[in-house]
């Protein structure tokens, strides 16, 4: 294979204990009680068209989109609307969702729930960007942005490239792994149905050499696929940032504070791609997606195929159990997921892996000061300084974290992860971004 | 010798009397630029001269010189331009304050100006939260950086509200004035008199928890001590003493003091007459009164009604609050 391509700048290499790579997708029964936040993509929040007491089945649109940057949201069961209300989200903030109680599992009539493959893509690029948007799509690897907008270039800029992101670089997570294996066939025709929406030549798939199968499988899909190609890309995280994946595939350096699109590619998780399929040749919403619970104790690591709005209790259980040992519950991965609150969180469209954290591995280490040994530096892979900037944030200088590009950061963790010091260097940065996008926002008011 | 002598000293009138000519070439020269630069100076200060009100200078050594920003300008020095401007163009001195020197200062001010300025009710930041570790348990364990902009952003808090204190104080970094502390019992900022209501932990609050009130006649206040916008049941989840929204204090409440807003009742200190009627049939104590004598056992109703809470409300409360504890509780990220 050669030398394996890579970004350049940073990167760490956290052990992967990718426990559940070697366990089939499994579906899960529909839960009895669908808890669907509004809230679930990136930009505004959906808006309700039912109302309590309506008879809503599986796919029937409940919420439409709130705004340019936002996606409709669809039944995930069958069954009546119990209440619009205040539902605790993945946050533990209680914002607006629709509960539904379910009631057998009727789909909509529209949907095809064969298993056949259609490989013949039939639309142009404007039906099969409206199928998308209609189907509520947004990017599954976790940053849930509207994959419609995506692939409308704005005006004068052309992508020349779709990059597929099969890269999976946080540890644990095996949910795209899976995903690849099993449905490999799905996500090629997913790859052509995003370059004829782009009307682009070339389809690169980047994946991570720590999936051999994956690779292979891939690889062999794409034998006589001309324009698809399936990259093989050295173990580093966080390959699966956009930036750093098109640095890795492409050597092109996106410039700060632009989209991958300034330099003609277009990122999709693997899981998007999957979920593009399902809409265009199968008239499929997302309401259902790949959740990976896993664990040093858990009993039976697992991927699970979830209606979103099942509560996180039940892919415990469905795990076996949680562990007596259980300390911390994160939402995603150990480097860029989020603590949660409780189990009764529902599954959202962002959800890709639920981690039961040991008691002995969850706390954090007592902070000492910091001794610029610079590791953070060299970690970084946006090529920032993050002991001056989380420094800047703490002590509440912003207009040096905004000159010294605060707003460039990926929040991957890597800085937290190497720092000797134990210095919650995310957490001052996240704080800082917060307070600089608001500033930012304010002046772009006046 | 003698040659040797005679040349020595030849040598040393020679260098002095070039040392002196250096001296003075260099004391005229500069003499010179001096002259020409000062008639310069003279005559552009002449033409360019900015006039500065020197009622501008009065003003502010009357000020306190604490350069907060409590009255929206930044610094006394800001103050008094805006004071002194708005005394020449409007002749009043409305919408300006400092809230640092109060009704004094502001007093002064007008006397220098030569402007009547009406009295100020003194103004108190009041954190209206009392959601302590004993009200609302922590159902989390949070470990990460103790600052409230960051953990606002992150979750809702240890004990489960998304609308109450953090706890972390911001509000007390903020305080300019050494007027706000961290109660360690409770885990919730304690205002004390040193306020000057200048409004810095107001900004700093990202949760909106300080409310800048009416100081009231011999500090006496009453408010609601909560900030939930949930409806009863999920508020009273988390905190024992949430107001629910019941709406009984707004019926009580004779002078329409009280307005219930998505299940918050919010007291307009403008109207209140302290007359502690909605303290008194508030079913979850989350009206507060402040600085007032205790009650007399004698009246009427209130009696009663005090003990009704405490025997009914809390124990039921306290049981609530044990079974949401025992659910399963990790926090924190990585």
């Amino acid at each position: 294979m050669g030398v394996l391509k890579t970004f350049v700048l940073g990167g760490v290499h956290p052990e992967e204990n990718k426990l559940s790579s070697n366990v089939p997708i499994e579906a899960l029964p529909v839960p009895e009680q669908a808890i669907v936040p509004l809230g679930q993509n990136l930009g505004a929040p959906s808006k309700p068209v039912v109302s309590k007491g309506d008879k809503v089945k599986t796919g029937q649109l409940i919420a439409e989109a709130g705004g340019f940057i936002s996606a409709n949201i669809h039944s995930p069961v069958s069954g009546t609307v119990l209440k619009i209300d205040n539902v605790v989200d993945m946050t533990g903030f209680r914002r607006p969702g629709i509960v539904i109680k379910t009631e057998g599992d009727e789909w909509d009539e529209s949907i095809d729930r064969s298993d056949d493959l259609i490989t013949e893509v039939d639309y142009s690029a404007e039906e099969i960007i409206e199928k998308i948007k209609q189907a509520g799509i947004v990017g599954m690897g976790g940053a849930t942005f509207p994959t419609y907008v995506k692939l409308m270039p704005p005006p004068g800029k052309k992508a020349d490239h779709v990059i597929i992101n099969g890269v999976e670089c946080e540890p644990y997570l095996t949910s795209d792994h899976r995903l690849m294996l099993e449905k490999g066939q799905e996500i090629i025709i997913g790859t052509k149905i995003l370059m004829k929406a782009l009307k682009v030549a070339q389809a690169i798939i980047g994946i991570e050499s720590n999936k051999p199968d994956a690779i292979n499988h891939l690889t062999e899909l794409t034998k006589n696929e001309e324009n698809i190609k399936v990259v093989p890309l050295k173990v580093k995280y966080p390959q699966g940032g956009e930036k750093q994946l098109i640095k890795a595939v492409l050597n092109r350096e996106v410039p700060s504070g632009k989209l991958p699109i300034e330099v003609g590619c277009v990122v999709q998780n693997v899981g998007t791609t999957f979920a593009v399929y399902e809409a265009v040749q199968k008239n499929k919403p997302l309401f259902e997606r790949v959740v990976t619970v896993t664990g040093k104790s858990v009993k039976k690591p697992s991927n699970f195929l979830a209606r979103i709005g099942t509560p996180i209790s039940k892919l415990v259980d469905a795990a076996e159990g949680l562990p007596d040992d259980t300390g911390k519950i994160i939402g995603g991965g150990p480097m860029m997921g989020k603590a949660l609150p409780s189990l009764d969180v529902p599954v959202v469209k962002g959800a890709s892996g639920i981690l039961l954290m040991r008691e002995q591995e969850s706390h954090r280490k007592p902070e000492s000061p910091c001794i610029r040994c610079s590791k953070c530096t060299n970690v970084c892979p946006m090529g920032l300084e993050p002991f001056l900037l989380a420094k800047a944030s703490k002590i509440g200088k912003y207009d040096i974290a905004e000159n010294e590009k605060v707003m460039d950061c990926i929040e991957c963790g890597s800085c937290q992860y190497i720092c000797p010091a134990s210095i919650p260097l995310l957490d001052y940065l996240r704080l800082g971004k917060n307070k600089v996008g608001n500033i930012i926002r304010n002046r772009k008011k006046k | 010798m003698c040659f040797a002598e005679k040349c020595l000293l030849n040598e040393i009138i020679r260098k002095s009397i070039v040392v002196d000519n250096i001296i003075i070439i260099a004391v005229i020269a500069l003499g010179g630029l001096g002259l020409v630069s000062a008639v310069i100076l003279f005559f552009v200060a002449k033409k360019f001269k900015v006039f500065e009100d020197p009622k501008i200078d009065e003003v502010e050594e009357a000020l306190p010189s604490a350069n907060c920003g409590g009255c929206g300008y930044p610094g006394c020095r800001a103050f008094a331009e805006a004071a002194v401007k708005a005394a020449k163009e409007n002749h009043s001195l409305e919408g300006l304050n400092c809230p640092v020197g109060g009704n004094e200062v502001m007093q002064t001010v007008g006397q220098l100006l030569g402007i009547e300025v009406e009295q100020q009710e003194p103004l108190i930041a009041v954190v209206r939260c009392n959601g302590s570790y004993a009200n609302s348990p922590g159902k989390v364990k949070y470990e990460g950086v103790s600052s409230c902009a960051f953990t606002h952003a992150l979750f809702t808090g240890e004990g489960g509200c998304q609308y109450g204190c953090l706890g972390h104080g911001d509000c007390v970094d903020a305080c300019d004035f050494d007027a706000i502390h961290m109660n360690p019992e409770t885990g919730l900022p304690v205002v004390n008199d040193k306020c000057t209501a200048c409004g810095a932990c107001v900004e700093a609050c990202p949760r909106d928890i300080i409310e800048l009130r009416k100081k009231g006649p011999k500090d006496r206040r009453i408010f609601v001590s909560c900030v939930n916008k949930e409806k009863g049941g999920p508020a009273k989840k988390n905190c024992a003493v949430a107001c629910i929204g019941c709406g009984k204090c707004e019926k009580v409440c004779k002078f329409d003091a009280i307005t219930i807003t998505s299940f918050l009742a919010y007291i307009d200190f403008n109207k209140c007459t302290l007359c502690r009627k909605c303290v008194e049939v508030c079913p979850t104590d989350a009206i507060w009164e402040v600085n007032f004598k205790p009650r007399k056992p004698k009246p009427l109703e209130p009696e009663g009604s005090v003990a009704r809470k405490t025997v009914v409300a809390k124990p039921a409360d306290a049981e609530k609050v044990k079974s949401a504890e025992e659910k399963p509780k990790p926090e924190d990220k990585h």
